[in-house]
């Protein structure tokens, strides 16, 4: 299968960037060295072009219906403007995917979602069009790279089982995506953007001209610093691009990974996959995402687990012996039992130390709890720590 | 863009290079570094230890990948560069010089079986 291509690609290869697969993309993974593209990020600021994102949009009627009841947070304390991190779980709790949700203004611009539907005009297709009806609810939602087409179909499919009057559009290809990160990124967005980009607060978005370009600028990230995601048209992506790239450290994918991994973040696929790495959220430590007080499907065995407690937790894990801690290495206690393994791993740019992120059973997840990885045969001393790391 | 590739190595096809006076050093090229990235770990043998020309030595690692190092030449190792212990980013910014990795004392002349720098220099081309 043909590897799908960032609208950037070739401007990104001019730069001199080196290119991996990933999710079915074709992506910048080093523009100069991980090291300086992290170590740019930690301190001043980088820009990464993440257009492998999925973007789905969903409006109408029961937009909110729908969203609430696929995904495990509390969509209906969003106000417009406003966005949650979230999970999308199966009947038995495991997380297919993690995203973020935003929920969009109702005066966001005609065709924001790629079709001819003016927004704020009166709701519902066949509702006869009282013109004094509210706008319909709208939602953006990011699946990870490659979930795009599955999760799209999950939607239509659960909206037609439940009989729902929503619109759901995949529109992965009709958006580039940009992060902002660094303790600069705040400046130089708001000197590209007309508007108030300072007045974001975290999590929340707008619909701002930067470079003379209408983007969703949210000020939500997965680096652990402050900085922004935009989302341009697709056609206009080398001209918001280029209101960055001069003015700070173009980034790949490998410091996307190895910031993400100092944060203990989740990378879907790799830290939890439906198959062969199944976990709800509560076994991923990120419990806060899960409304038991809301329906969605998943809801019941996650109210289950939330009562019997988990029997194994994510966590970091920092190595006291030198070695690279990698995905899939085996993680051992002290009379040399495997009892977890390494989900993700990496020498820590920031704090020279090898760091790893994985699943212990939970007796084993105190921080300061001596465990060891193996490396190559050799094991490894290594501590549990509580990300972030630092 | 090219990478340097001295006249006085041997190369193997997998990246690394013996120079062809002793003492003999091993390492890893301009070009295999780049496409490493950033080392972070290296594993190597003791002095003492033999190895296989052909036949793995150690390990490199970059943040991003996990490399097998293969010996050039067979023979016994009189030096390893334990600086690169310390400061694995010497393969990174001086493969050729301080970011060597052994030195060995050939127990056979198996130069001929290497590649030339103009043979290398075309591989990487």
């Amino acid at each position: 299968m043909a590897l799908r291509k960032p609208p950037l690609r070739e401007v990104h290869a001019d730069r001199g960037a080196k290119f991996t697969e990933f999710g079915g993309w074709d992506m910048p993974v080093e523009f100069d060295s991980i090291r300086a593209e992290h170590e740019a990020v930690r301190g001043a600021a980088g820009v990464f072009d993440v257009s492998h994102m999925g973007e789905i949009a969903v409006v109408g009627p029961d937009a909110t219906a729908l969203t609430q009841r696929l995904t495990t947070n509390d969509v209906t304390r969003l106000d417009p403007g406003e966005s949650q991190y979230s999970a999308l779980t199966r009947e038995d709790g495991v997380m297919l995917d993690d995203t973020v949700v935003y929920r969009l203004p109702a005066d966001r611009p005609a065709g924001v979602i790629g079709g001819e539907r003016s927004v704020g005009a009166p709701g519902g297709s066949d509702a006869g069009g009282a013109s004094d009806a509210p706008a319909d609810d709208a939602y953006l939602f990011v699946p990870n790279a490659g979930h795009d087409e599955g999760t799209h179909e999950r939607w239509v499919a659960h909206r037609d089982e439940w009989d729902l009057d929503a619109e759901v559009r995949n529109v992965t290809d009709d958006w580039a995506m940009f992060a902002i990160q660094g303790p600069d990124a705040p400046g130089l967005v708001d000197a590209a953007a007309d508007g108030d980009v300072l007045g974001l607060d975290r999590f929340a978005a707008s619909f701002l001209d930067v470079a003379g370009v209408e983007c969703w600028v949210a000020r939500t990230g997965y680096t652990g610093e402050d900085g922004f995601e935009l989302l341009c048209p697709w056609g206009d992506a080398e001209t918001v691009w280029a209101a960055f790239a001069d003015d700070c450290q173009p980034c790949g994918l490998g410091a996307r990974d190895t910031l993400r991994i100092e944060e203990g973040f989740l990378l879907s696929g790799q830290d939890f996959h439906p198959d062969e790495e199944p976990h709800t959220p509560y076994e991923a430590d990120i419990g806060f995402v899960v409304a038991l007080d809301t329906e969605f499907v998943g809801r019941d065995a996650l109210a289950d687990q939330d009562a019997a407690g988990v029997d194994e937790r994510f966590v970091g894990l920092e190595l006291l012996d030198r070695g690279v801690p990698r995905h899939g290495y085996d993680v051992t206690d002290h009379d040399g039992h495997v009892v977890g393994s390494v989900t993700s791993g990496t020498m820590s740019p920031s704090l020279d130390k090898p760091i790893a992120l994985g699943y212990l059973p939970t007796d084993l997840t105190d921080p300061g709890t001596h465990v060891s990885v193996v490396v190559r045969g050799q094991d490894k001393r290594a501590k549990v720590v509580q990300p972030p790391f630092n | 863009m090219s990478f340097d590739v001295p006249d006085d190595n041997r190369y193997r096809e997998s990246h690394e290079w013996v120079s062809t006076e002793p003492p003999h050093r091993v390492g890893i090229t301009e070009f295999a570094q780049d496409e490493l990235g950033d080392v972070v770990f290296v594993e190597l043998p003791d002095v003492g230890d033999t190895v296989a020309a052909g036949e793995e030595f150690g390990v490199v690692e970059s943040i991003k990948a996990v490399s097998d190092l293969y010996a050039p030449v067979s023979g016994e190792v009189t030096a390893v560069n334990d600086d690169l212990f310390d400061a694995p980013e010497l393969v990174n910014d001086d493969p050729f010089g301080d970011g060597w990795m052994l030195e060995v004392e050939p127990s056979d002349d198996g130069f001929d079986a290497l590649l030339s720098p103009e043979e290398y220099r075309d591989q990487t081309a």
